[in-house]
């Protein structure tokens, strides 16, 4: 077993208003300094040792993502 | 006998009742189709209506996508079969590949719903052709992940090949790019857009009855002209 993060972010052209959101309340908390926010999705998969990078990156790209609008990256934490 | 036009209730659909309403103003039969049944019992044409499908989770329309009936709406679109995506099935479509790009938050995140002032720009779709080009119509737009979105590439060619249907005017209430409210396939069978036409059939219930004209259109792309 392996512990898998898929990092699913919009693609850099994509706006983000989410993102934006996030970036203009945190002055009004008092925080500054913070010159952007990107919002994405983090998921944390639990894969037999039987699933291979290959098929992962099926995972990402064909559900998890959507390539249109956005970028995934594959992390395998061992256990 | 009257065209039969399927239209499918997923989980957390909303509008299938009123787009049921509208295929049978248009003298066509509705036929109710069900995500989890692949058959599409013989229908003419299918329409994807809006709503929120399985909740809207992982991304709209992403896991509706894989559904069992939707399998065969994209077998059936492959071989020329009018399709109309409305809203979450705007989404749906774009999901599953049978229309380019994707739908995105609005870019100021308020879901907006109001009555949407729309331009047909393509009046030879299957789901267009009653309108008149260039004519301006009243649509209710309700959606909060509205915004389309393409690379620039697929937009020149949407552009370039006709192939955006409607576009918002008076104000892009979404963000999205190029203004666009509906594309449609290569072939034009299959169109999708944001707006509700479903609600706009009927002066006692909607701001006008510019919505019937998609429905009408579809008779006609199904009932060639003697």
């Amino acid at each position: 077993m392996a512990r898998v993060v898929v990092d699913v972010m919009p693609k850099p052209e994509i706006l983000d208003p989410q993102g934006q959101a996030v970036a203009g309340a945190l002055p009004r908390l008092g925080f500054h300094g913070v010159t952007e926010v990107r919002q994405g999705k983090h998921f944390e998969l639990e894969v037999d040792d039987s699933v291979d990078d290959e098929t992962l990156a099926k995972i990402a790209e064909g559900l998890l993502a959507n390539p249109v609008i956005e970028d995934w990256t594959i992390r395998r934490i061992e256990a | 006998m009257s065209p039969r036009i399927g239209v499918i209730t997923f989980p957390g659909t909303l509008d299938d009742v009123d787009a049921a309403r509208a295929v049978g103003y248009a003298d066509a039969e509705p036929v109710a189709l069900w995500h989890a049944d692949a058959d599409l019992k013989g229908v003419d044409a299918v329409i994807v209506p809006g709503g929120f499908s399985y909740g809207d989770y992982l991304r709209c329309g992403a896991i509706a996508r894989f559904a069992p009936v939707m399998s065969s709406v994209v077998e059936a679109a492959g071989k020329g079969m009018p399709v109309l995506g409305i809203c979450n099935g705007f989404q749906i479509l774009c999901e599953a590949g049978l229309l380019p790009g994707a739908l995105v938050r609005n870019e100021k995140l308020h879901f907006v719903c109001r009555d949407q002032w729309l331009r047909v720009e393509n009046n030879t779709t299957a789901w267009s052709t009653r309108y008149d080009a260039g004519a301006e119509v009243l649509i209710p737009l309700k959606s909060g992940e509205g915004g389309y979105m393409a690379d620039q590439a697929t937009l020149d060619r949407l552009g370039g090949d006709g192939r955006v249907v409607f576009r918002y005017v008076g104000g892009n209430p979404n963000g999205s790019r190029n203004d666009i409210a509906g594309i449609c396939s290569e072939n034009g069978r299959v169109v999708g857009l944001m707006p509700h036409p479903e609600h706009a059939i009927d002066a006692l219930t909607g701001p006008s009855d510019d919505g019937l004209g998609v429905f009408y259109s579809a008779l006609d792309a199904l009932v060639p002209s003697a």
